[in-house]
């Protein structure tokens, strides 16, 4: 919570005023931010965990209508948890500090390919290997700090310079700086194997058995419910949680405040004493090191980094996933993740749909062409995205929520015109 | 020692100079308006007090000290907060959090300070008290102009400038809005304004500079310069 106290506790709206005006279009979406914002902290650990518990499950319950066909249902979920974490990172710059980032790819490159040229038996700085530094075992896991230090560091220094533009030119460098990345990986041939890649990235040794010699993260560890794909799914998960809570609680903190004002109007944050160069800086940096983290999964996961991996269309796919899911919201940037990658599985190889035959190779390869519908509609009719953000910002947080959705019931039940059933349903919906 | 003093400040966007060397001086516990027409540089000049827009030649001095290359967030620490033009309030906030980052760079000794605080920034604008859990951007322009203004009172500044309060306004909230100026000057925040409203700005202020095209063309007491017959011709349109 923040330092301040309130003077007096929040006096409840006038029926129905706050609850209509702060929300220009209802929907089940704010419905469900309402619902979460309102609940205790403790009540959210208690519906939070079992709920976290379930998504680790997903990949082994076999849901008949959720488990995708024509390709590896734990390498979706794999890939869904890499994408959420970046859309967690992305966040943090786009939707909290307001700084649109076109570039985002380019920290998930430096991530990824810091993982590789520490590893990779191809890279002249493989740090692998007899005689050498780290173990196979473990390297993976030491040259994570390291990418995510990496990667911090090139937002800071991204930042520094690019930082002092706004809006449109800072989106314009940043898209710029993505390609940067992804060409010098192209052509540090030395380093970076060029267009060839980098090939046998280390990953965790884990779980080594008869069956399994080389663990089960190995990408050789392919077939059965629980193959690399879910192992790396878990990872993510553990990646996730960690990186919401820190991004979680420096959300409620000043730092938050300070983005959130920044996002609203600079100049005006400015002078009420935000130094925001500094908290766009902090955005970023933030930002990266999250990007970095999610590469580095990449890395390991595939155990191969090849420079077409990095294209700016991904950044494009990142940032799909925040603005579909609601900028600002992190339950929501993980919804629009998840939306961004398993859609298009879900197509992948599937004849029939209720019935009706189609060709879902063909859906799925039009992914993009769909995305682009998506976000065109959803800027006409939602342009808050799903899950919207509402900040809870400072002195009142929670009992602000309590007392819109209080009024919100009172509202609903109270409206003229409407029959008792319907008002009592909605009553009840709400209470 | 003047609270403010600007020496000779000039201020250009690019090679365009929008303000040529000008000088102003505000004392403590007084109310200085800045008058003139569109383009004569009024905001210009306050954004450079305040900080988001640098100077080019010149020095600005606040309380002795040489304040012309401090960073903007600084100056709101030493007192300076300014009200921007155009209400510039966060849309997306409540009126409560609104002012809650009115008073970010501040530090509070205690709870009841805080308190005291609000309940004073209540007490000029009784209408924010009512309207506290409204966002801010669904409000009326009106009720945004008292909520800059009381957000940056949340800041307990030495010197408030005030960028066109007036603007966009009905006559009848253009009075409210200035009697509370007056009041809050009166009650001890040395004020330095921003207006094209000059009847009511300059019968309400100590002394007024009139700025035209960049320059600083006439000074005087507020009453003298609102008797004056070229000031009424400008500003007051009769003849």
């Amino acid at each position: 919570m923040s330092t301040t106290t309130p003077a007096t506790p929040p006096s409840l709206p006038p029926a129905g005023r706050t609850a209509t005006k702060d929300r220009p279009h209802g929907g089940v979406g704010d419905r469900f931010r309402l619902w979460w914002d309102a609940l205790a902290r403790p009540t959210q650990w208690l519906v939070g965990v079992p709920f976290l518990l379930f998504m680790a499950a997903v990949p082994l319950l076999n849901i008949p209508v959720l488990t995708t066909q024509g390709t590896d249902f734990g390498g979706v979920m794999a890939q869904f948890g890499m994408i959420a974490l970046i859309a967690i990172g992305l966040n943090v710059v786009v939707g909290q500090a307001g700084l649109l980032d076109l570039g985002y790819v380019g920290f998930y490159a430096i991530g990824a390919y810091t993982v590789a040229i520490l590893t990779s038996p191809d890279s002249p700085w493989n740090q692998t290997g007899d005689g050498m530094w780290l173990s196979r075992e473990w390297a993976w896991l030491a040259a994570l700090p390291v990418a995510v230090a990496i990667t911090a560091i090139s937002g800071l220094i991204l930042g520094s310079p690019t930082l002092r533009l706004r809006g449109d030119y800072l989106a314009i460098v940043t898209l710029g700086f993505g390609e940067i990345v992804r060409l010098l990986a192209d052509n540090l041939d030395e380093l970076t194997g060029g267009g060839q890649g980098l090939r046998g990235v280390a990953y965790p040794r884990a779980g080594v058995t008869e069956d399994l010699p080389s663990g089960v993260f190995s990408a050789g560890n392919a077939s059965g419910a629980v193959n690399s794909g879910v192992w790396w799914y878990w990872v993510s998960l553990v990646f996730i949680v960690v990186t919401l809570l820190f991004v979680g609680n420096l959300e409620r903190s000043r730092v938050g405040r300070a983005w959130v004002a920044i996002r609203e109007d600079e100049d005006a944050a400015e002078i009420m004493g935000v130094p925001t160069f500094r908290f766009k800086l902090w955005a970023f940096i933030i930002g990266a090191s999250i990007g970095g983290a999610a590469g580095a999964l990449y890395a390991g996961q595939v155990q191969f980094v090849i420079p077409t991996n990095f294209n700016i269309i991904n950044s494009v796919l990142f940032l799909c996933a925040v603005v579909l899911g609601g900028q600002g919201n992190k339950l929501g940037v993980i919804l629009g993740a998840f939306i961004v990658v398993y859609v298009p599985n879900f197509f992948l190889g599937r004849q029939t749909l209720f019935g009706i035959p189609i060709d879902g190779d063909e859906i799925a390869s039009y992914k993009y062409l769909f995305f682009g519908i998506a976000l065109v509609v959803l800027m006409i009719f939602r342009p808050q995205g799903i899950i919207p953000a509402r900040q809870k910002l400072l002195t009142y947080g929670r009992e602000l929520y309590v007392a819109a959705r209080r009024s919100a019931a009172r509202a609903a039940g109270r409206a003229p015109g409407r029959t008792e059933a319907a008002a009592t349903t909605s009553g009840k919906e709400s209470s | 020692m003047p609270l403010l003093e600007l020496v000779d400040t000039t201020i250009a966007y690019g090679r365009i100079e929008a303000v040529h060397g000008i000088s102003i001086t505000v004392d403590e516990g007084e109310l200085v308006t800045l008058i003139g027409a569109n383009g004569a540089g009024k905001t210009t000049t306050m954004r450079a007090i305040s900080g988001i827009r640098p100077v080019s030649k010149g020095a600005i001095l606040f309380d002795g000290v040489d304040i012309t290359r401090m960073k903007a967030h600084l100056r709101v620490l030493e007192g300076i907060v300014q009200a921007p033009e155009g209400r510039g309030i966060f849309p997306g906030m409540t009126v409560m959090e609104n002012l809650e980052m009115g008073a970010y760079a501040r530090k509070f000794a205690s709870k009841a300070e805080h308190r005291e605080t609000v309940d004073r920034v209540f007490d000029l604008f009784p209408r924010l008290a009512e309207r506290r859990t409204q966002t801010g951007g669904t409000m009326s322009g009106g009720e945004q102009q008292m909520l800059a203004i009381g957000r940056a009172l949340m800041a307990r500044p030495r010197l408030l400038l005030l960028d066109e309060p007036s603007m966009g306004l009905a006559p009848m909230v253009i009075q409210q809005i200035f009697r509370i100026i007056a009041e809050i000057n009166a009650q001890g925040t040395t004020v330095l304004l921003v207006e094209q409203n000059a009847q009511q700005a300059l019968s309400r202020s100590d002394r007024a500079y009139v700025l035209e095209t960049g320059e600083i063309v006439r000074t005087g007491g507020g009453r003298e310069l609102l008797a004056d017959a070229s000031i009424k011709e400008a500003y007051l349109g009769v003849a």
